[in-house]
């Protein structure tokens, strides 16, 4: 079983040369980390931001500079700064090749719900509708169930929808899988994880491969 | 001659902002607020306004001194999580709530800056931000239908101004000003530097001066961090 950072470390994998990647706050944002020496990609961050960097060394930080989770970051090389009207043109323009965000439940038919619990939390979508109904490529990272232990992988999401259809691959603690024809298909599975696992933590339709390899990480 | 916006003081400013009004105020998080203008608007008390701002500030800074006195009657967000304030307000009914795409949110206020009275975008189709909205394809896609943003007043907050108003902002705490610099009847834009006119490179300028109706040099900015996170010095 992956923890958040072995979720992130998968991820990167799904990272090509040469692309602009937008991560979403939580999971996502570890993505960074794990990106391979050599490949060339750039972070968008949607409140303006193209270039983003590590977060500044301690004693450097700059208030007017910070991520779309309002952290403090840095700039590299190349750098560019934008208002939010031109970097939502990058989003919904589908100059953005691949979004990563996190999610609360995602359904077999690829629809995601990530940003209200209906007379509990009020937070609001922030830049996630704008996301998911644009980019062309976007991976949901989260773990397999909620805090109860219930399936977040569902037939029909049961919170209101943050997008319909989109979502093409989920990266869990548990599997890769991809959503395609209405159901789940099971890619890989995390290390020491097994197959019955997988099927028993997942309530929308699941497809099996006869062969699901192990992530190699 | 330039025509002159420069103003003395947040007094100056915020003359003319009454009751019920709609405001946006630019920023994202605590990034690019502009702080003088909110204390001042604190001090003046006025009530039931309408504000246009991505985020609500936190519970003792920004939007969330507004918050705290009950200022505002509506919100038009799209991310208010990181103030117990308002979700207490929200979910008791006193305070109205729009949330709204983040991306949509910026597009309303460009348009309404543009004149451009509405556009469709793909955003939200399928979801409640939908409903009551009308829903068009294009390119066998369906979109949404989203009206634009003006205000009667909005406040911006740049790093360099000049006193034709042409405003230059830094790093990320650009955001949602210049747009709701565009769509604000009277924009108001408090700077940190307000310097010689001549002195910007109208090269660099990211809003024009034609956008904004009064300028001043802001005081004692605190500009607070909301997540400190720093790399192991090597």
């Amino acid at each position: 079983m992956l923890d958040k950072n072995g979720i992130a470390r998968r991820i990167a994998q799904e990272v090509q040369n040469g692309q602009y990647v937008n991560l979403g706050i939580g999971i996502p944002t570890l993505v960074a980390n794990h990106i391979p020496e050599g490949l060339d990609v750039e972070f968008q961050s949607e409140n303006g931001i193209l270039g983003m960097g590590p977060f500044p060394i301690e004693g450097s930080e700059d208030a007017d500079l910070i991520n779309a989770g309002k952290q403090t970051i840095t700039a590299l090389p190349g750098a560019v700064f934008f208002d939010s009207a031109t970097s939502f043109a990058m989003i919904r323009g589908q100059h953005v090749q691949l979004t990563v965000l996190g999610a609360m439940e995602v359904s077999s038919n690829g629809d995601i719900a990530n940003w209200k619990i209906p007379g509990k939390m009020v937070k609001g979508m922030g830049g996630a509708m704008d996301l998911v109904a644009s980019a062309e490529n976007i991976v949901v990272a989260m773990m397999h169930t909620n805090r109860a232990g219930e399936s977040k992988l569902l037939p029909k999401c049961s919170l209101p929808l943050t997008g319909v259809g989109c979502v093409k691959r989920v990266v869990t603690n548990l599997a890769v899988l991809d959503i395609k024809d209405g159901a789940f298909h099971l890619v890989e599975r995390a290390p020491g994880v097994t197959v019955e696992e997988i099927v028993n933590a997942t309530d929308g339709e699941l497809i099996l491969p006869d062969l699901v390899p192990e992530m190699s990480l | 001659m330039a025509i002159s916006k420069e103003i003395n003081d947040v007094e100056e400013a915020c003359k003319g902002v009454r009751d019920s009004m709609t405001l946006m105020l630019g920023g994202f998080g605590l990034c690019g607020i502009p702080e003088n203008c909110i204390e001042e608007l604190v001090r003046l008390g006025v009530k039931d306004v309408t504000c246009i701002s991505n985020n609500a500030g936190v519970d003792n800074f920004g939007l969330g001194k507004l918050l705290k006195k009950s200022q505002i009657r509506k919100m038009i967000s799209s991310y208010v999580g990181e103030n117990e304030e308002f979700e207490r307000q929200m979910l008791s009914g006193e305070l109205e709530v729009d949330l709204i795409p983040q991306g949509s949110l910026a597009e309303r206020c460009r348009a309404g800056g543009a004149g451009i009275p509405a556009f469709y975008t793909p955003a939200g189709y399928g979801t409640e931000v939908a409903e009551g909205k009308e829903v068009r394809e294009f390119n066998g896609k369906p979109h949404i239908l989203e009206a634009a943003l003006t205000a009667d007043f909005a406040f911006v907050k740049a790093w360099k101004g000049d006193s034709s108003g042409n405003l230059i902002y830094k790093a990320t705490s650009r955001n949602f000003n210049p747009m709701m610099a565009m769509a604000g009847k009277i924009t108001v834009a408090e700077v940190e530097e307000l310097v010689p006119l001549g002195s910007l490179d109208p090269n660099e300028i990211h809003t024009p001066g034609i956008f904004v109706q009064r300028i001043f040099q802001g005081k004692s900015y605190e500009k607070r961090i909301e997540q400190r996170t720093v790399s192991q010095n090597k």
